[in-house]
């Protein structure tokens, strides 16, 4: 009787604890949804606000009315996260499975020069000097695409290891007594029986090009190829210049400068797709998160 | 001999793995080795004429301009921050992985760690939208709840004292629920006789979790710590140039080696002092990475990364 008690204090006071941490948590996320439909006049008036005075869609009909612009960065992101998310699966498990193959000559030199290059990087500048002066990626698609985000080693280490521990070599055999070569297994075993770890690396892939706004920082000037996060990081970049140079509000940079309900609503359009995936996905977040904690 | 011929059998038969192999190893030779061979350029003066391999050498005069100049704030900042994240992380992480465990309620429970994690999944630009709505000048809500109260504005962006707080406050708040999950990972391990034989103690709840829970996540902890003392002279770039929008007036409490050797980087004739930068870098966190590693091995050889 008395630890029941003790029982129910104790849930009510770490739910309490919780919740109140769950909502400090996400209540930035709704200020954002807020003050994308609040009106320009009271954002102006009021500021930033859980209660705007008045509530209006006119940042998301501006987002319509000028769609090429929002549209355009959209598809360059949905274009950039499908490409890329499905070639960095496709080249990662190839490279994953070859290596799960224990007779493989020369196994341990490959899985040294992939593992190395988690100890050891070049670093920005000559990075940056190759892509742009050997392959001269600045202001090209490639640049969204390739650098960096197209193949994670730690990925093809994960998937390798999940080939070796949790297929059954058994089921390898078998589609070889059938006849298969190595490409029936790829397709045929090491696919379909990976597909959890695909899964999950293949979401990470797609949330690092999804959110990455770094590789547009570096390549690219000509808003024709912005995606949507580096839209939105030269739209701050615009308010900077705006406050630094202390411009009156009829010249060029100001014009240029979608007001405040606008912008916040781009935000929330881009993260949109994320809120709408995160509850059905959420177990392979986790999961990924679990496992990368496992080995560094 | 026999061998030989044996060896060219199974080479002739992983002929097909290595050409699965090949696309990838040909993108990682390109993305991740071609730039180590360029590091050679923190000791040339670059001209973008005459490319890395012909340009001049300079010896180590780009490291002596940059430790004569900008280098001990720079790494002072990137420590200091690694350091107080290692240990706000470890707080939270375990505080909040301690009280979700125990929620009994299970959706509740699933509801919590989503909470958590979400912020985890946001790209860096918007959360600097975010904090933007709470910290400008004109119409943030800071300033409007500051104003409501009577008292002064504050120019948040160009106020480095609050920077340090405010940085940490975004990097939990966005980082709380990864480290989290790992430490849910970690209680989830703990053998539940353990839990038994205190409760038949008499233990309280406080004390199962002082001689139990964290006496057991003691081995996890340690090893987590030295394999982020590898990276501490790494920083998030996303964080410190994104959030505090590339201020100049913050700089002194938000510059760190990753936005230095970005903003060198693109700054006329500043590749010199950047790649310098870079180079130092990759190098004192290679031997941090190799030290931490032989420590966690002693330690406890099934952490060690290798």
């Amino acid at each position: 009787m008395i630890k029941s008690r003790k029982f129910y204090g104790y849930q009510i006071l770490i739910n309490l604890i919780l919740a109140v941490t769950a909502i400090i948590i996400i209540v930035p996320l709704i200020l954002l949804f807020i003050s994308s439909v609040s009106s320009e006049a009271s954002l102006i008036v009021n500021g930033y606000s859980f209660f705007p005075s008045e509530l209006s869609l006119e940042g998301y009909r501006y987002i319509w009315l000028n769609r090429g612009t929002v549209f355009r960065a959209y598809g360059m992101t949905i274009l950039v996260t499908a490409v890329g998310t499905v070639c960095n699966v496709i080249l990662s498990s190839m490279m994953a499975y070859a290596l799960s193959d224990r007779k493989l000559p020369g196994r341990s030199i490959f899985n040294f020069v992939i593992f190395f290059t988690m100890l050891f990087s070049g670093g920005l500048v000559p990075s940056y000097i190759m892509w742009t002066s050997t392959f001269h990626i600045k202001n090209t698609v490639w640049a969204l695409l390739v650098p960096n985000l197209l193949l994670s080693p730690m990925n093809v280490i994960l998937i390798r290891t999940y080939m070796m521990n949790s297929i059954p070599e058994s089921l390898y055999e078998a589609a070889e007594i059938d006849g298969g070569g190595h490409l029936i297994r790829y397709l045929r075993v090491a696919l379909p029986l990976g597909k959890p770890i695909l899964v999950t690396m293949g979401l990470f892939s797609g949330l690092a090009y999804w959110n990455d706004w770094t590789n547009g920082l570096y390549y690219l000037t000509d808003p024709k190829l912005y995606s949507i996060q580096v839209l939105l990081n030269k739209m701050i970049q615009d308010i900077q210049a705006i406050q630094a140079n202390a411009v009156t509000a009829s010249s060029g940079a100001a014009m240029r400068v979608p007001q405040i309900s606008i912008r916040m609503a781009i935000a929330f359009v881009a993260l949109l797709p994320i809120l709408a995936i995160y509850p059905f996905l959420q177990k392979y977040f986790a999961e990924g998160i679990a496992l990368g904690a496992v080995k560094g | 001999m026999k061998n030989k011929t044996q060896m060219r059998k199974r080479i002739i038969r992983s002929l097909p793995l290595y050409a699965m192999l090949l696309p990838g190893m040909v993108y990682i030779l390109i993305n991740n080795y071609i730039p180590m061979t360029g590091i050679i350029v923190a000791f040339k003066k670059y001209s973008a004429q005459k490319g890395i391999w012909g340009s001049e050498w300079t010896g180590l005069s780009n490291f002596v301009y940059l430790f004569r100049n900008d280098a001990s704030i720079l790494i002072r900042n990137t420590l200091l921050y690694n350091i107080a994240f290692l240990f706000l992380d470890m707080f939270f992480g375990i505080v909040l992985a301690i009280l979700i465990t125990d929620v009994y309620h299970k959706k509740l429970k699933k509801l919590y760690q989503s909470a958590i994690l979400l912020p985890f999944l946001i790209s860096i630009v918007i959360v600097s939208y975010i904090v933007y709505a709470f910290l400008s000048v004109e119409n943030g809500m800071f300033n409007s709840i500051l104003g409501a109260m009577g008292r002064e504005e504050i120019q948040w962006y160009s106020s480095p004292q609050y920077w340090p707080f405010i940085l940490c406050f975004v990097h939990v708040w966005k980082g709380v629920g990864y480290g989290c999950l790992i430490y849910i990972a970690g209680i989830a391990g703990i053998d539940p006789a353990l839990y038994e034989s205190a409760k038949l103690d008499g233990a309280s709840k406080w004390k199962q979790i002082r001689y139990v829970t964290l006496p057991e996540l003691v081995p996890s902890v340690i090893t987590l710590l030295l394999l982020n003392v590898g990276h501490i002279f790494n920083s998030d770039f996303g964080l410190f140039y994104q959030v505090p929008q590339n201020s100049g007036a913050l700089y002194s409490v938000t510059n760190t080696i990753d936005t230095y050797v970005y903003r060198a980087l693109i700054s006329a004739g500043g590749i010199g002092k950047s790649s310098a930068a870079g180079v130092f870098q990759s190098v004192v966190g290679f031997v941090l990475v190799m030290l931490s590693n032989a420590i966690v091995r002693k330690f406890s050889k099934e952490n060690a990364i290798f």
